[in-house]
């Protein structure tokens, strides 16, 4: 049976990947996410698996690809100027094809910002943040059990399709403690996929590497991975409709639609029927599921903490202008549920 | 009759693109003629560059990733902790290892890791069109020191094999060149060592290998050859910076 335990999100995160089976970990020291290198640092060795502070995030990253090119399951961890030094790594990881778990408690910036909880990594997140023609895989949770399954589930579906899975998390999501339900502990099947570095037994050396010099190899590539975000988009879109009985949509995502849902129920006590759209996967971004509900919403509000990044997506989806209407609050700053609820009732009551 | 030569199972039949007179075809054949001695073929796992050995997985019948530039010793680092029974190396140029990754190199003997590490000195960036190096000698014209290296505003080249000797974690730190069968014999057992170390768990090794870029230097193979002798090696001494199993 599953364990109920207090914890806080960082640890959290932290326990659910071991449960996974992640068998290295690699980290470097940021705030707020501090407390899952310190986790890992002792639990990792006590069940006999790697752990390492690197000297930098760049290292970091780079210790990752080199342990997860083995076939292991491998993660790291960090915060938005953290995340921003890893990106050369993981756009090496995307065009090498190498599966990982990276988690982003995001802080406010740009440059070194404050340590408050954001969401100003959205476009670095779901646009690709490093060079070249890629995409993540990126997970935004509300709460810390949804981190909590979120991470545990993310190493099999980075495995699926050989890519880098992003958990975008912020301060908030990291620093709070929730009661969490903890998964079974599990391991990752042995089987050889054909690609890792495992040693050449039997068999011819193999490379993982993202260089691809020959006359149309590299265009090959692009639309092999241009093809496989496609069925990503196809099969791993997540998101979640709150209140499916509504005339006004909120659109919101992590910890602002934690907030935003309070602010529903808040609504509904003045008579107002507003339900929330929330993407759980960023990228791939729910755009068909966010156009069909969009369709009976009068108004519809897209609250961030930032100045209007996933906005851009939620109009690609809507395509209707008028109807849109935006609440951000940047610099490491949460919503209060009144932010969203005064901004909503001047804009729902019109 | 008794086989005097024959080829390495560790090396594959491709062709190299290396320059004509370039060292990397002859340094690859030791490091592969190591890992055959020590019959690691099949637990070997390399870490190719970026530079002109960057195609390291094309040449060796091994396991091999592509780090970028500089970050081998990261990518090492990695793969020896989740898999301790693997062979661990890295192959790095000059610009790769001691410019921009000075960092990685330097934390990965300083933790102790357990792996090997190949290290080509031509003394400029071979890849890119024959740019200064950090190891570039004072002096040596190249095409960003066309006047030559001038150590007020250049620096000075780093001796790499005695920094990274004088680190207390270090196991094994040397200097070797190619230049003649003579030395051949005596590079080809250092990368043994520095091999036979990481399979005996004695601890980080580094073998410093000075070579030659003819086609940068402006040089024939024969010339190249001398430079090194002559002009690299009197900046750049040859011998053992640290071995802690000495006297064993």
């Amino acid at each position: 049976m599953a364990e109920k335990v207090l914890m806080k999100g960082n640890e959290a995160i932290a326990e659910a990947a071991v449960r996974a089976g992640v068998k290295g970990y690699f980290g470097y020291p940021i705030t707020p996410q501090n407390e899952v290198t310190a986790y890992m640092s002792y639990r990792m060795p006590e069940l006999g698996r790697a752990f390492v502070q690197a000297e930098s995030e760049v290292a970091a990253i780079n210790m990752v690809y080199g342990a997860a090119a083995t076939g292991e399951r491998i993660m790291t961890t960090s915060s938005s100027p953290g995340i921003a030094l890893m990106q050369e790594g993981i756009s090496y990881m995307c065009g090498a094809e190498v599966p990982a778990v990276i988690v982003n408690m995001v802080r406010g910036g740009p440059g070194l910002g404050n340590i408050g909880p954001s969401q100003c990594d959205y476009n670095q997140s779901t646009r690709g943040g490093g060079n070249g023609d890629y995409h993540l895989i990126v997970y935004a949770p509300h709460t810390v059990q949804e981190a909590v399954d979120l991470t545990y589930e993310a190493f099999e579906v980075a495995e699926k399709y050989r890519n880098p899975v992003l958990i975008l998390g912020d301060g908030a999501i990291g620093q709070m403690a929730e009661t969490v339900k903890l998964p079974e502990f599990k391991e990752k099947p042995q089987k050889d996929e054909g690609w890792e570095l495992s040693g050449a037994k039997g068999r011819d050396g193999r490379s993982v590497k993202s260089l691809r010099l020959a006359e149309g190899e590299l265009k090959k590539l692009n639309w092999h991975l241009h093809e496989k975000f496609l069925e990503i988009s196809k099969n791993e879109t997540k998101y979640e409709i709150f209140n499916d009985d509504y005339d006004f949509l909120i659109v919101a995502f992590g910890t602002a639609a934690r907030v935003s849902k309070s602010v529903v129920k808040e609504l509904a006590k003045q008579n107002i029927k507003a339900g929330l759209f929330r993407p759980i996967t960023v990228s791939p971004f729910p755009y068909e599921a966010l156009k069909e509900a969009s369709k009976k919403a009068k108004k519809i509000l897209v609250a961030e903490m930032n100045t209007g990044q996933m906005l851009f997506d939620v109009r690609l989806a809507v395509q209707n202008d008028e109807k849109i209407e935006f609440l951000g609050k940047p610099g490491g700053e949460v919503f209060s549920p009144k932010d969203i609820y005064e901004k909503a009732i001047e804009i729902f009551k019109k | 009759m008794k086989v005097m030569f024959e080829k390495t199972e560790s090396l594959t039949s491709n062709k190299s693109i290396y320059c004509p007179g370039c060292n990397h075809g002859l340094i690859h054949r030791l490091v592969a003629e190591a890992i055959d001695n020590l019959g690691v073929r099949e637990k070997a796992y390399g870490v190719a560059p970026v530079g002109c050995s960057v195609l390291l997985y094309d040449y060796f019948n091994i396991d091999v990733v592509e780090a970028p530039h500089g970050r081998a010793p990261a990518l090492a680092t990695g793969a020896k902790r989740v898999r301790p029974d693997m062979v661990v190396f890295t192959y790095q140029g000059d610009g790769d290892l001691a410019s921009i990754g000075m960092s990685e190199i330097i934390h990965a003997a300083g933790r102790g890791e357990n792996i090997t590490v190949i290290f080509v000195n031509n003394a400029n960036y071979g890849m890119t069109g024959g740019q200064m190096a950090p190891t570039t000698l004072p002096g040596q014209k190249t095409t960003t020191t066309p006047m030559g290296r001038d150590t007020h505003s250049h620096g000075f080249p780093f001796r790499m094999a005695e920094l990274i000797g004088s680190l207390p974690a270090v196991a094994y730190s040397a200097r070797v060149k190619v230049t003649d069968p003579k030395n051949v014999m005596k590079a080809s057992k250092a990368i043994l060592k520095a091999f036979k170390n990481q399979v005996d768990n004695v601890g980080f090794s580094f073998v410093e290998v000075l070579s030659t870029c003819p086609t940068n230097w402006g040089m024939t193979p024969v010339d190249a050859l001398k430079f090194v002798d002559e002009q690299m090696e009197s900046y750049y001494p040859l011998g053992t910076f640290k071995d802690i199993q000495e006297g064993e």
